[in-house]
């Protein structure tokens, strides 16, 4: 199962390594990583694609709540949520296929962002399935290069993230 | 008034109440030994920095408070790797100050430049790289707060040599405020309550207990809890002396090593009630069979311990001491829920008092000297008053079973990484802490030899540590696994050792021999009269086994016996 998680942490040095450690001292999987500030200078967010069963899930969320650095950790499976990502993507374009590709693009919204001689480089944002729908149609053509953010998210409607501090959890479990 | 990194380090130390640190110094520490030089602070400087940290880590254990070592750079941070592992997977809290290259050397490949706050990351509980000198006496604060609230642990601070010698104001702040860390103490009311309800109507309950008690200073309470209600106890290796071992609802250790009635208890038992305890696989042996017919209740001051290795029912996150405290509470004002309880677990109780008895620990006394008998001897000797450390292997796993343990904090040992080596340093760490208990190590040959230099540090200070090595002339522990696993072949395992007692007496030490069981009493006595450090080099029989054994990967049913 795949899982976006966003993380608030503090914004300091080597605090993306502890995450990062985590990740792979632990033997989770990281599909993306995508780390940037908040509103909040002294905040950074990280979301994170990651994969596992239930359990697995679990564990990720208390090891990243457990970190010292770590303000907040959003598990997006109770919430809903928005999420965007950017893919760049340059593909073959010659005399026959330019129309089609242009078309293409403008059909999902994208842009055209460099152009060369036999090449269109194209950005595209959208959620993961607009995505995957673009870059199967544009395949074919011939895909030369491609560069992906990874996600981002946010709770969809008038829910923001709380700054308060960490709450210590009357445990009714795992807290 | 400006002052030296240096001394605001020093001033931080005694604002903090650390009166007793474990040392070695070195180019970078220069600042900072120079201003220990002329304090109050007691300094004992160690002769390997692996064995400062074991020290610290020994005198966090035995005496509950923060263990503190400072080292130089490179080199030195390195050496306490071990260490502060150790520590970590013990959840001991310690501070560990490793002194760092000028700030503007960092990352230069630069003369003993390591980067320690990168390689101890996950094995700390959190690090600092101190920056800035005005930040000394905040990291310095939250260091102390981080290593001992929560579940405790190691905390490392990096100091550089040009922070150390630049000014700054000295003013300790009084309150710690770090916004992303807030433990959980309370245990959630509903949760107790839940687990109350099923305590009540279990007919083979047992409470399963680690460290987390002895951290938590709860062993009080959970002798109470379990008298009150009849429960019977095991303890992990780790939990020895959180329950007095000699009590009538004891059980002994589980898991690998453990007893036959404490792994057949948790076999049986339709409720275990976890504290303080991590489900390791040593405990648990085969986990997809481990107390298959139970119900699990589990409670531990850190979330992510539970559902990590054994699904829990009904899990509370909390202090152990905290929730015991209601769950007492409970226990005494339901009357009604609890009145038939005793009668219920009657025929359970029983056939745990069967087991016992029918299969109790035991050794064959054929054959030369035991060393489970030098153990139930320097039981009976200190009639379980003296404070044990032991190294790592079959004295280990003997001085587990055949060692009383009666009160908190007298059982120094790695238990989650096996370190060997920690014993020794640990004890000494320990005596610091208690000059006037007896303080001994139950090493074996080869794990003596991991920090055998202490034995210097031991001499300096006067500290009358008594290392027992019980000397088989094997990594015992090792060549029992190649015994039973793999055709006796005893590859790398058969070493030989020096003759200790010359190794004591060339560093002005005691050293004894003892070689049958006749003389175990009479030397033994006599060196733990002695008030130097000493080693007691005992000659046992060098094939005996550790029994019971649950081989790995099996379930602790499966129980090899004498
Ligand atoms: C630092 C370290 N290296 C290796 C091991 C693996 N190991 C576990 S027990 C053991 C043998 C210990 O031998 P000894 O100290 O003589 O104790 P005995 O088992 O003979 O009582 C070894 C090598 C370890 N636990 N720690
Ligand atoms: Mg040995």
């Amino acid at each position: 199962m795949r899982h976006i998680i966003s993380v608030l942490v503090e914004n300091e040095f080597g605090v993306l390594s502890r995450i990062s450690g985590l990740f792979s001292g632990r033997g989770f999987n990281i599909e993306s990583l995508c780390v940037a500030e908040t509103l909040d200078p002294t905040v950074s967010t990280m979301t994170i694609v990651t994969t596992g069963d239930d359990a697995i899930i679990e564990q990720i969320l208390k090891q990243l709540n457990k970190l010292i650095n770590v303000i907040k950790v959003i598990d997006f499976r109770d919430t809903d949520y928005v999420s965007r990502e950017m893919v760049l993507v340059k593909v073959n374009a010659d005399e026959k296929t330019r129309e089609e590709i242009l078309r293409m693009v403008e059909i999902f919204r994208g842009k055209i962002i460099d152009v060369s001689q036999k090449t269109y480089t194209i950005m595209i944002t959208g959620d993961e399935e607009k995505l995957r729908a673009f870059l199967a149609l544009i395949r074919p053509l011939g895909i030369k290069d491609l560069v992906r953010t990874g996600p981002v998210a946010m709770a969809r409607g008038d829910k923001t993230i709380k700054m308060k501090d960490k709450q210590p959890k009357g445990g009714n479990g795992d807290g | 008034m400006k002052k030296t990194g240096a001394q605001i380090f020093v001033e931080s130390l005694v604002a903090e109440g650390i009166d007793t640190i474990f040392c070695y110094p070195g180019g970078a520490t220069l600042n900072i030994t120079d201003a220990l030089g002329e304090c109050d602070i007691r300094q004992i400087v160690v002769r390997h920095e692996q064995g400062a940290v074991h020290a610290s880590d020994g005198y966090a254990r035995a005496s509950g408070k923060v263990g503190v070592s400072l080292v130089t750079s490179g080199p030195g941070a390195t050496n306490t790797v071990t260490g502060i592992a150790t520590a970590y997977m013990d959840s001991i809290p310690l501070v560990i100050f490793s002194c760092q290259v000028n700030t503007a050397l960092i990352g230069n490949d630069a003369f003993q430049e390591a980067d320690i706050v990168g390689i101890t990351r996950p094995c700390t509980k959190h690090n600092y790289l101190v920056k800035d000198v005005k930040d000394i006496t905040r990291i310095i604060k939250e260091a102390f707060h981080i290593a001992r609230s929560g579940r405790p642990g190691p905390v490392l601070v990096d100091i550089p040599k040009d922070v150390s010698a630049s000014l700054g104001e000295f003013k300790y702040p009084d309150r710690v405020h770090i916004r992303s860390y807030q433990p959980t103490y309370i245990g959630h009311t509903g949760q107790v309550q839940k687990a109350m309800k099923a305590i009540a109507s279990a007919k083979r309950p047992v409470l399963y207990t680690g460290g987390g008690i002895i951290l938590s200073d709860a062993s009080h309470e959970l002798t109470k809890f379990a008298e009150a209600l009849s429960i019977p106890v095991t303890n992990t290796l780790m939990g020895l002396g959180g329950f007095p071992g000699n009590h009538h609802l004891f059980l002994g250790m589980l898991g690998m090593h453990g007893t036959y009635a404490a792994n057949m208890a948790i076999t049986e038992s339709d409720l275990i009630i976890a504290m303080g305890a991590r489900f390791d696989d040593r405990a648990t042996g085969k986990t997809d069979e481990f107390a298959p017919h139970a119900k699990v209740i589990h409670i531990d001051i850190d979330p992510t311990s539970i559902s990590k290795n054994i699904k829990v029912d009904i899990p509370i996150v909390g202090d152990t001491k905290n929730v015991l405290h209601k769950m007492l509470e409970i226990s005494a004002e339901d009357k009604e829920s609890f009145k038939d309880f005793q009668a219920s677990i009657d025929e359970w109780l029983k056939k745990i008092a069967k087991w016992k008895k029918d299969f109790p620990l035991t050794y064959q006394r054929n054959g030369g000297l035991k060393p489970q008998y030098v153990i139930e001897k320097i039981y009976e000797l200190t009639k379980g008053k003296a404070i044990i450390a032991t190294e790592v292997g079959q004295n280990q796993m003997w001085t587990a079973q055949f060692y009383k343990f009666l009160r908190p904090r007298t059982m120094l040992t790695s238990g989650g990484l096996g370190t060997m080596g920690y014993g020794f340093p640990a004890a000494i760490g320990a005596q610091v802490a208690f000059p006037k208990s007896l303080v001994i190590d139950i090493a074996g040959d080869g794990s003596i030899q991991m920090n055998i230099q202490e034995l210097a540090t031991a001499v300096q200070h006067n500290l009358p540590v008594k290392v027992v090595i019980l000397n088989n002339g094997y990594l015992g522990m090792v060549r029992q696994w190649q015994e039973l696993f793999y055709k006796k072949r005893y590859t790398w395992t058969c070493l030989p050792s020096p003759d200790f007692v010359k190794v004591a007496e060339a560093y002005g030490a005691a050293g004894y021999r003892i070689d049958k069981e006749e003389e175990v009493d009479k030397v033994l006595k006599e060196a733990f009269r002695n008030n130097q450090p000493a080693f007691i080099d005992v000659h046992v029989d060098p094939l005996e086994c550790v029994y019971p054994m649950v081989p790995a990967g099996a379930s602790l049913k499966e129980m090899l016996l004498v």
